[in-house]
Order: C-alpha cells, then sequence, then structure tokens
C-alpha cells in the first residue's frame, strides 16, 4: 500500500522551479534516502509531504488524504507524518520531557499523566531517559536530535519525515542521531529520509533516490546504486560526498 | 531659600490621593493597551490584506499624533462626534488604552516575529492549528523577549498619566498644581510631586526586573 503518492507535482519559489512534475509513490515500511546536489529540490520534496510547502500543481496523496484537501485535512496528514528538522526546533521554554509530552497533549488530547508517561517512554527509547528535566540549551546537539525524534514519534505518526538530520551535528555527535534512526527501521517505520550519509543509505535505507534541477533521475536500490551509479552525475556526486 | 518641610506634610494627603489616581489610571490602562496591543500587534504580525492595513492605520494613526492631542481629542471632540459624554477618569484610561496600545502592538509584532521560523514550523508539523502554535509555541518566547521593551513601555505609559491635568482629572501632578497655585511653595511641591513619580517608578522597575530575573530570555 502506498503512503505517499506524488502525482505530476510541480513547485515554484516565483520563477525558480523546484520540483517539476514529480512522480512518486512510497510504500508503507520503506526506508527512502533521498540525495542530491544543494537546491535540486530534495528538502521541499520533503517539507510537501506534510504540506508545510504548499504544491503549486499536481497531486500529492499522503495516507490516503490531499495535501491540497484544506486546513483540517492538512492537520491530519502531519499527524500521520512526523517530522525531524536539521535545526531539532525543540521548543526552549520546555524541558525534554515537556518538548515530548507537548504532541500528545495538544493534538491527541492525552491527559497530562498519559503523555508524561508517553514522554518517558520514548525518551528512554531514544536513549536519554535521565535527561528529561533538561532544558534544550543544557543538552549536546545530538541529544537535542534525539529528544526531537522522540518529540515527532510521540504523536504516532505512520510516517516519518527527516530533514538533513544530522547536518547541523559534529562528526562524532551523528552517529547516536543515526542509531535511534536505524532502530526506527527496524521497527517498520516508513521514512523518508534527506541525508548525506552514505553509510546510513546502504545499511538502512531499502531505497535510494537522487535528485537534480526538480527531478528525481535515479531511484534503486541503495547498495547496487551506490556500487554502480548507473549515471556519470551520480558519480561525481558521490564523490563530492565521499 | 529656605526649604519648608511642613508645606510638603500639609500637601501629602492631596498628593497621595493624586498618586492614587495616577496608578489607578496606569494600570487600568496598561491592562487594556496591552490587551489591545497583543490583538493588533498580531494582527499586524500574521494578518493579511485587510487586517493587517487595520493593524497599520491604527498605530500610524497613534504612532503620528501627539498624545496630549489625543487626550484632547477623546475629551472633548469624540462626544460631539458621537454624541456621548465621557467623563474625565474615562478619557483619561482610554487615552493611555489607544496610546499604549499602539506602542505594545509594535513590541509585541517584534517580539512575535523575531522567534525563529522553526519553532512554528515544528509546532505545526505536529498537526497543531495556528493559534495553538502562537498560544503555547511562540507566544511564551516571544514574551520573554518583550519584556525589556514591554517594562519601557509602562514606565512612559505611567508617566504620561501627568498629561491629565489637561482634562482636569486630580492625578498627581494636577495635584501638585493645584495646592503650588494657593501657597505658591513652588520649590516644595514640584519637589515631592517629583520624588512620588520616582518611586512610582522605582517601585514599576523592581516587579519588573524581579519578572526578567525568574524567567531566561530565550
Amino acid at each position: 500500500m502506498n503512503i505517499v503518492e506524488f502525482k505530476s507535482v510541480e513547485k515554484r519559489f516565483g520563477d525558480n522551479v523546484v520540483l517539476d512534475r514529480v512522480n512518486l509513490e512510497i510504500a508503507q515500511g520503506q526506508v527512502v534516502v533521498l540525495i542530491g546536489p544543494s537546491g535540486s529540490g530534495k528538502s521541499t520534496l520533503l517539507r510537501c509531504i506534510n504540506a508545510l510547502d504548499q504544491i503549486d500543481g499536481g497531486e500529492l496523496i499522503v495516507g490516503g488524504l490531499s495535501v491540497r484537501g484544506g486546513n483540517a485535512v492538512t492537520r491530519e496528514i502531519r499527524q500521520e507524518a512526523g517530522m525531524v528538522f536539521q535545526q531539532f526546533n525543540l521548543f526552549p521554554q520546555m524541558t525534554a520531557l515537556e518538548n515530548v509530552a507537548f504532541g500528545p497533549r495538544q493534538v491527541r488530547g492525552a491527559s497530562r499523566a498519559e503523555a508524561h508517561a508517553l514522554a518517558r517512554e520514548l525518551l528512554a527509547k531514544v536513549g536519554l531517559a535521565e535527561r528529561g528535566d533538561h532544558y534544550p540549551n543544557q543538552l549536546s546537539g545530538g541529544q537535542q536530535q534525539r529528544v526531537a525524534i522522540a518529540r515527532a514519534l510521540a504523536v504516532k505518526p505512520k510516517l516519518m519525515l527527516f530533514d538533513e538530520p544530522t547536518s547541523a551535528l559534529d562528526p562524532e555527535l551523528r552517529q547516536e542521531v543515526l542509531r535511534v534512526m536505524q532502530a526506527l527501521a527496524e521497527e517498520g517505520m516508513t521514512m523518508v529520509v534527506v541525508t548525506h550519509e552514505m553509510q546510513f543509505a546502504r545499511k538502512v535505507g531499502t531505497r535510494l533516490i537522487f535528485m537534480e534541477h526538480g527531478h528525481i533521475t535515479v531511484d534503486g536500490p541503495p547498495a547496487e546504486l551506490l556500487d554502480h551509479p548507473p549515471n556519470q552525475r551520480l558519480r561525481d556526486f558521490l564523490q563530492h560526498v565521499e | 531659600m529656605d526649604f519648608d518641610w511642613s508645606v510638603i506634610v500639609g500637601a501629602l494627603p492631596a498628593l497621595l490621593q493624586g498618586a492614587r489616581l495616577t496608578v489607578l489610571i496606569t494600570i487600568a490602562g496598561l491592562i487594556g493597551g496591552t490587551l489591545l496591543g497583543v490583538l493588533f500587534g498580531l494582527m499586524r504580525a500574521y494578518g493579511k490584506g485587510v487586517v493587517s492595513s487595520i493593524g497599520f492605520a491604527y498605530v500610524g494613526l497613534v504612532r503620528g499624533t501627539p498624545i496630549v492631542v489625543q487626550v484632547m481629542f477623546i475629551y472633548f471632540a469624540l462626544p460631539g462626534l458621537l454624541g456621548v459624554r465621557v467623563d474625565p477618569m474615562t478619557a483619561a484610561i482610554v487615552s493611555i488604552v489607544v496610546n499604549s496600545g499602539a506602542y505594545i502592538a509594535e513590541i509585541v509584532r517584534g517580539a512575535f516575529l523575531s522567534v525563529p521560523k522553526g519553532l512554528s514550523e515544528a509546532g505545526l508539523a505536529m498537526g497543531l492549528p495556528r493559534w495553538r502554535v502562537l498560544s503555547f509555541v511562540v507566544g511564551p518566547v516571544a514574551f520573554r523577549r518583550m519584556t525589556p521593551a514591554l517594562g519601557n513601555q509602562f514606565i512612559v505609559s505611567l508617566k504620561d498619566t501627568s498629561l491629565f491635568i489637561v482634562i482636569g482629572v486630580g492625578e498627581l501632578t494636577r495635584q501638585g498644581q493645584e495646592i503650588m497655585a494657593a501657597n505658591f511653595r513652588a520649590i516644595e511641591i514640584w519637589t515631592a510631586v517629583a520624588v512620588i513619580y520616582l518611586m512610582l517608578i522605582g517601585l514599576l522597575t523592581m516587579a519588573l526586573r524581579t519578572v526578567e530575573r525568574r524567567m531566561r530570555i530565550l
């Protein structure tokens, strides 16, 4: 079953065409790794899935709902598609626990006790059971990103979107975030990940997509594509990344 | 030149009476002004088309005219225009509400827009409606950022109440003026009036500092 369907989707910023009639189907359980040079449209593609960016043409169906279905439908889609940002974007006035408990309380109508129990469980899952009372500015970047993953999971999404989740992190902090993401993939979570981490793509990804100028130009199994890039531009790109 | 303390002692009850009115007008005016400021500030920050234009017109009108003219207009001109009589006290409070509201609107707008966009995106991405994102995610961060500027405006508004001397509200400055007109002891009376203002603002400053110390600006 497809959880995401792009049908000839267009997205423009002014005169700049960022997504040019993109067609893409993502099935439940897939771990899709999106790569491509900067400006190729990979982050925009991700942000269109949960309607943080509005599409200008075509049709985009997420979990059976159209992203153009209006405010109520948009909110429903966003509850099904959790998002993790490059800059973490934790709420600075809340502790780690409150950050994670916020979604269940505000969106799912959970009681304070329920939300906090769930938040503690999720913080433990990302290895931060002891850090619940810390504010974001008291946590390292890697810890903040793991809290952000727990916060997204707390809303109980069917799909997780990661927008360069390790790009703002020092190399030694990336692994702890990637390990959490790998565990999530192994549980069967559907994931779309914009990243430059080729090891992660090879090890965890079930599908690799290469984007250029708003088009999907390569789409296939990660190991195969990384070992034998089918075109010169992907080969060049991989050399720059690795 | 002799400084006669007994003049101050004699004038004190009337001056404190005036100070009471000053405080009353300030509190009522700033409560209303803050509510109005938040409303118009958000209209300016997030409204589109007409909504934003209304906010822009209000702020422009208030910032573009002196507060004395606003007071005169509300007390003398508005009754003629609308056919309602307002007592001086109401006119005074309304003036502070309308005047501080415009400045607070700009403070609110600036503070909300200064909060990184990523925070509201994180809230929206969870499926929250925009008003909840503004109330629970952006609002608390913005509020911390606006306290210094808000404190400044509170102090300015407290001092602006002295202008109500022109419509005969018996606030602190007016009381001083009346006593002075009767006994001609300018030095004692204006010293006493100034010291009372200093103490009121000192108190307000301390309160604001406590608020700021209790929360980190994020």
